[in-house]
């Protein structure tokens, strides 16, 4: 085993150095291949083994051997996603190249493939959660009469599906598709409102602790940094669990308890950049120039403080709201975060979970959970694109 | 005349940004001989640096070199492979960064990165060079040569490891080194002590070298030809002597011509005068640290007194303190015969809009989320009280006077300015309060020259017309002597010595007044080695200025 | 090496005093709750004696700051007092002497947990490292943008997806390790690393994604100093400046990387764990706060704190120790 992988890699620096001497020669030594390093000649052989892997995996999936192609299976859609993606982020951007206003045209001009992918994602994810209602099948909590509860996703009679529900039924007899779509406007929903208060708290005291200082700033950095010294998944779940004692005492439901959980441990990471970006404008020029001129403390934070917060504070919602999401889903998947009977994506996962061991016989089976996990990563992966290139943006313009 | 060392011919340079390749140095020729110095001279984006690490065939992330050729002593150094450029680097060709602290490896003692290029090249194994460094830091006339080597880069001052960068230069015996604004970070009496350790060790060894740097009085005193570039276009090129006597084109002209600006004398202040501001007996501390120690001295009206002195002098604090920011621990301020209170939140509305600022960075004193008509409009209506089409008019006659149009910029963003633009905004919001006292804090360091230049007329107009009084803090005695009336002199928190400016350029003085004014680099090419003469070569180090 | 020191000290009572505020703000929390304790662990049924008798056993009679520092003075022992499950159990057979304490239930699975971190580890730090700066030597090229969609992403995902993913490909399809890490005492240690290894590879994907973009920025930032510029221009090679010129800058951090990420893998355990049924500690916690078993929620608690705290505390301090300015005062 090892001294194959260490022949595979020894025989790749020979096709390596084959490579760059090749090159070096037919092309006359040119300087790109005379001064090429050897890593880099490494690392387009590499490319190449790979590249060649992934075609060649792609047409096993495509084997009218049934074996065979179930094996490949996930690969096959893996790389097909890929490929429909890019080209639909590609048209997307063109589109909103052609149409639009001013300014939307000239933010698409300059955005990179990635990050048109995930204001496309973002977008459909926004109708998903709006219109659940109209685009579902079937309601999140209906469980439909004379229907079979565990039917498997796929839709193939001979396997125990239903083509009427294409991901199956769950084991009490409800639409998974359904299920999944209003998944978007709980899971989503949730998350952002927890994000917006974590935001209102930690921004509010950020900002405060930055202008005045003092020692207002000195207890709240401090009752932060302790918060903070928690690891942010395991207080939840202290909390949670002694709001899951709280809850039925008081008659409030759980999820109410999780978001004001989530969004204070949240807001300490929102105070430490509010504060941090506060504490960078309030020694400008300018700040001093408004105090000279005896502004009051509202304008200053108004009109002087936070116009120029608002891109880094952007940025940091994007990040946040992908914490907030993931925290939720992990909350969710461990069984203290959203309560039944509302459709959730991480309590999907954990339910639908074993339908993953069908896959070598029944690969569509296997899609209903990858396919409430995958919703979670698609949304968290398009938001962080976005904000990649947000913070890209920003730097760029500072240099 | 023998083949010369660095031929550069029709060098062009790109910049990337936004994805696409901008012009830097468009076509630009430049020769040079055997153990002659270039002084390459500019403002701010003429692409001096850029230029002369492309004579190493060298370029910086983002940069390339799009055309033209770079010839090393027969070999092109754009077609090299990176072995033979590695090879001439540090060996053949040397360079000196404009930041020592930033260009010494904070990991490495001193004498450990200077042996490094001879060892590796070969040239000395390491005890000779290291002894040979040890030679190099007398010969430029560090302390304790034989022992600061053995330190660590933030062990030692900026001024001496700019002196401990040129050694390291120096280290292969190079045939051209390429000095990059070596200087600009240095205050005026360090300086000197550096440039003369330059000039010394490049005539000693008959280097060659290119000289950068913007200050036009400093390459007058090192280079025997200067070059003057404009926006990546040379303008034009000469022996040092003739450039200065008589330069041929229009923008080298003004540039020399920025040196002669000089306000008219203004008639004595008649005695028993109210002062319009005065200090007296201030003293102001940071936490613990004491940093202002008993300072007094008067402004009259409509006059301009600069305040002079390094870094570290007090003299920011000093204007902190006129403004209240930071209440003094004894002393007083009065305007107009009346005590103001220390702290700024206690003063009224009406002595806070007699007193205010220009600062020297425009960008950070400016919002960059509001537009110019906003950043303007809000003195005028803050103090005055006007709205609507009042203040739009009176913010246009605002802008008029600092000579920009107001259709034009109303709604411009300060980021859509430049750097002069900027501070005539900045001196505009200061005019909107209708003060009668502005403290200008060194408004034209971060300027190119010429744009300086435009500033002090400007400003000086304005005291015209308005009859505004300035308090003038700068470190360039160059400015004070374009705009000041009176000068008061700082150093580590005292005042040295104070009185009209024409006495204080006029010997006798106090033993500082004299060091700082004479450090300052005159368009004589021979002003430093006169100094040096009258100052013996001896006492130009580290004693002389006794602060470090 | 006198003011290092000194800093070091400071760091070292901030950490402490840290951690002895945490443990206040957990204990609190759990007292929190409403009821008691000896009403939770024996239900509603319970008669008035034995409540009190459970009441007198676990001390639940003393004023709130006596308890705290009881449980502390415990702690500081390696006592976490006794397990609500166990002494329910204990309660119904009427012996005492069946009562599993917390530190007992808890140390083997500690070990456990520390066993995976272990692998994780030693995948993740060499694997990150090395592409980091790859990508950073390397930037803009077509390797640092397939590492910058392929890091982002694996960022992205929750946990369980990826677990999900590799229990599909390295599982089900291609049966190379077992998805269920049923790891018990006395096991080979070959077997106990096959067992182990999807949970260790889904949370070296999360982490390594973390460490190599970290790495990755913390390289371009010095390559960009103006001394490796300076290197450069004195006609070093490449190999040279890397390992003479920045090596001796990247390591502080790096090394401070490796422990805030090292940090960050308590969080992800715990959901890696419950989908693998890997018996460490995450598990235990989760099942917990399942049954609501305060003593041992709290224990973990106090467990997963410590370590954060402790991990921050050493990439603090290595910052510290590398830096020139420190070790080499004026």
């Amino acid at each position: 085993m090892i001294l194959w992988i260490v022949a595979t890699l020894v025989g790749m620096g020979a096709l390596a150095w084959t490579f760059r001497f090749a090159g070096q020669q037919v092309t006359g030594q040119t300087p790109k291949f005379r001064d090429m390093p050897f890593g880099v000649a490494y690392g387009y052989i590499v490319a190449v083994l790979v590249l060649g892997w992934l075609v060649w995996a792609y047409i096993q999936g495509r084997s009218s051997d049934p074996a065979i192609a179930n094996k490949f299976f996930f690969l096959r859609i893996g790389i097909e996603g890929f490929i429909i993606f890019a080209i639909a982020a590609w048209l997307f951007r063109t589109a909103g190249r052609a149409v639009g206003t001013v300014w939307s045209r000239k933010m698409f001009r300059d955005m990179p493939l990635t990050a048109s992918f995930g204001v496309m994602i973002i977008l459909i994810y926004a109708i998903l959660a709006i219109f659940a209602g109209l685009l579902a099948p079937y309601g999140q909590e209906q469980i439909i009469p004379g229907v079979a509860a565990n039917i498997t996703p796929g839709g193939d009679p001979a396997l125990g599906g239903n083509p009427d529900f294409p991901l199956g039924t769950d084991q009490i007899g409800r639409d998974i598709l359904s299920r999944l779509i209003y998944g978007a406007q709980n899971t989503v929903g949730i998350a952002f409102a927890t994000t917006l208060l974590a935001f209102f708290l930690g921004g509010t005291f950020g900002f405060l602790a930055a202008t005045f200082g003092g020692w207002l700033d000195q207890i709240l950095s401090r009752l932060v940094d302790v918060l903070m010294a928690i690891p942010s998944l395991i207080f939840a779940l202290l909390l949670m669990t002694i709001a899951s004692v709280w809850a039925p005492q008081l008659g409030i439901p759980l999820t109410v308890f999780m978001v004001l959980i989530i969004a204070v441990i949240d807001s300490t990471r929102v105070f430490r950049l509010s504060r941090a970006v506060g504490q960078n404008i309030v020694v400008m020029d300018y700040i001093e120039a408004a105090k000279l001129r005896g502004e009051g403390f509202g304008y200053i934070i108004f009109k002087e403080i936070l116009p120029n917060a608002t891109a880094p504070l952007l940025a940091e919602f994007g990040l946040r709201f992908c914490f907030v999401f993931l925290t939720i889903a992990a909350l969710s998947f461990l069984g203290v975060g959203i309560q039944p009977p509302l459709a959730d994506w991480g309590t999907m996962v954990r339910d639908l979970g074993g339908f993953v061991n069908y896959a070598q016989f029944a690969p569509l089976a296997a899609t209903a959970p990858l396919l409430a996990a995958g919703a979670i990563a698609l949304l968290t992966v398009a938001v962080n694109f976005v904000v990649d290139w947000m913070l890209y943006k920003s730097s760029g313009l500072k240099e | 005349m023998t083949e010369p060392l660095l031929k550069m011919r029709g060098v062009e340079i790109e910049g990337r940004s936004d994805e696409t390749w901008n012009p830097i140095i468009n076509g630009v020729d430049l020769t040079l001989q055997r153990g002659e110095v270039l002084g390459l001279i500019g403002e701010s984006g003429a692409g001096k640096s850029t230029m002369g690490l492309a004579a190493m065939g060298y370029t910086r992330d983002g940069v390339r070199i799009s055309g033209g050729s770079v010839e090393f002593d027969g070999i092109d150094l754009l077609t090299a492979s990176a072995a033979v450029k590695r090879d001439l680097l540090g060996k053949r060709i040397a360079y000196v960064a404009q930041s020592a602290a930033a260009s010494f490896n904070p990991a490495h003692r001193l004498i450990d990165q200077h042996v490094e290029a001879p060892m590796q090249h070969g040239v000395m194994d390491r005890s000779e060079s290291e002894e040979d460094g040890m030679e190099l830091y007398r010969k430029l006339r560090l302390p304790n040569p034989d022992e600061i080597g053995f330190r660590y880069p933030h062990q030692v001052s900026g001024g001496q490891l700019q002196r401990a960068m040129t050694a390291m230069a120096m280290s292969c015996r190079p045939d051209l080194i390429i000095f990059d604004e070596p200087t600009t970070a240095l205050d005026v009496t360090t300086q000197i002590e550096v440039l003369s350790a330059i000039r010394d060790i490049v005539t000693q060894f008959r280097t060659a070298a290119i000289y950068i740097t913007h200050d036009l009085a400093v390459v007058a005193q090192m280079s025997d030809r200067i070059k003057v570039l404009l926006k990546g276009d040379e303008v034009e090129t000469s022996d040092t002597r003739t450039m200065l006597d008589a330069p041929t084109q229009e923008y080298t002209k003004s540039l020399w011509a920025v040196r002669s600006f000089e306000r008219p004398k203004k008639p004595a202040i008649a005695t028993g005068a109210v002062p319009l501001v005065s200090i007296k007996n201030v003293d102001a501390s940071y936490g613990t640290a004491k940093v202002l120690h008993d300072v007094s001295f008067d402004m009259h009206a409509g006059r301009t007194v600069a305040v002079v002195g390094e870094s570290g002098s007090g003299k920011s604090t000093t204007a902190r303190c006129i403004t209240g920011l930071l209440p003094p621990t004894a002393g007083q301020i009065l305007l107009e015969g009346e005590t103001l209170p220390a702290n700024y939140k206690k003063r009224s509305k009406d002595q806070l809009r007699q007193v205010q600022m220009i600062y020297q960075m425009a960008d950070t004193a400016l919002n960059p989320r509001m537009s110019i008509g906003q950043i303007i409009a809000r003195p005028v209506q803050f103090y005055l009280g006007l709205t609507g089409a009042e203040k739009r008019k009176r913010v246009d006659q605002l802008l008029e006077q600092i000579e920009l149009e107001p259709t034009e910029y109303y709604n411009r963003l300060p980021s859509e300015l430049s750097g002069g633009q900027k501070q005539r905004i900045g001196i505009a919001r200061a005019l909107a309060a209708e003060p009668k006292f502005i403290i200008c804090d060194e408004v034209t360091s971060a300027l190119d020259q010429l744009v300086a230049e435009g500033i002090l007329r400007l400003l000086a107009d304005l005291q015209d017309d308005l009859g505004l009084t300035y308090m003038f803090i700068t470190h360039d005695l160059a400015t004070v002597r374009a705009i000041a009336d009176e000068v008061v002199v700082m150093k580590d928190g005292r005042v040295v010595e104070q009185g009209p400016k024409a006495e204080m350029f006029k010997p006798p003085h106090h033993a500082y007044t004299d060091l700082l004014l004479s450090s300052v680099p005159e368009m004589d090419p021979d002003w430093l080695t006169n100094l040096l003469e009258e100052r013996g070569v001896d006492n130009i180090g580290d004693a002389a200025v006794g602060k470090m | 090496m006198h003011t290092v020191l000194k800093i070091i000290l400071q760091r070292l009572a901030l950490g402490l005093i840290t951690l002895l505020i945490v443990s206040v703000v957990i204990f609190v929390a759990v007292n929190m709750l409403p009821g008691d304790f000896a009403q939770a662990i024996l239900g509603q049924g319970a008669t008035e004696e034995s409540v009190a008798a459970i009441r007198r056993d676990l001390g639940l009679d003393q004023p709130l700051v006596t308890r705290y520092f009881g449980w502390l003075a415990g702690v500081v022992q390696g006592d976490f007092g006794s397990s609500f499950a166990s002494a329910n159990a204990a309660s119904f057979s009427g012996t005492s002497s069946g009562v599993t304490t917390v530190a007992q239930q808890i140390a083997p699975r500690f070990a456990n947990t520390m066993f995976l971190a272990a692998v994780t580890a030693a995948f993740a730090v060499p694997l990150a490292v090395g592409l980091g700066v790859l990508a950073a030597l390397y930037r803009n090229s077509v390797f640092d943008r397939a590492a910058n969609i392929f890091t982002l992403t694996s960022i992205s995902s929750p946990e369980f997806f990826l677990a999900y993913v590799l229990i599909l490909f390295l599982a089900v399809l291609n049966p190379i390790f077992p998805s269920l890490s049923n790891i018990y005492d006395g096991m080979a240690f070959s077997e106990r690393l096959n067992k182990s290894m999807l949970p260790a590879l889904v949370l070296t994907l999360v982490v390594t994604a973390h460490m190599m973009r970290m790495t990755r920025a913390a390289i371009i930032n010095l390559l960009a100093s103006p001394y490796i510029e300076m290197a450069r221009l004195k006609g070093m090679s490449p190999m040279r400046v890397i390992v003479k010129h920045a090596l001796p800058n990247a390591l502080a951090p790096i090394i401070n990387v490796v422990a805030l990420n090292l940090a960050y893998l308590i969080t992800g355990v715990v959901v890696v764990e419950v989908v693998f049924v890997y018996p460490g500690i995450g598990q235990l916690f989760v099942d917990s706060v399942k049954t609501r078993d305060i003593p041992v929620v709290q224990a973990c608690c106090m467990i997963f704190a410590a370590a954060y705290i402790l991990l921050n505390l050493t990439a603090d301090i290595m910052s510290i120790l590398s830096n020139p300015r420190l070790r080499h005062p004026k």
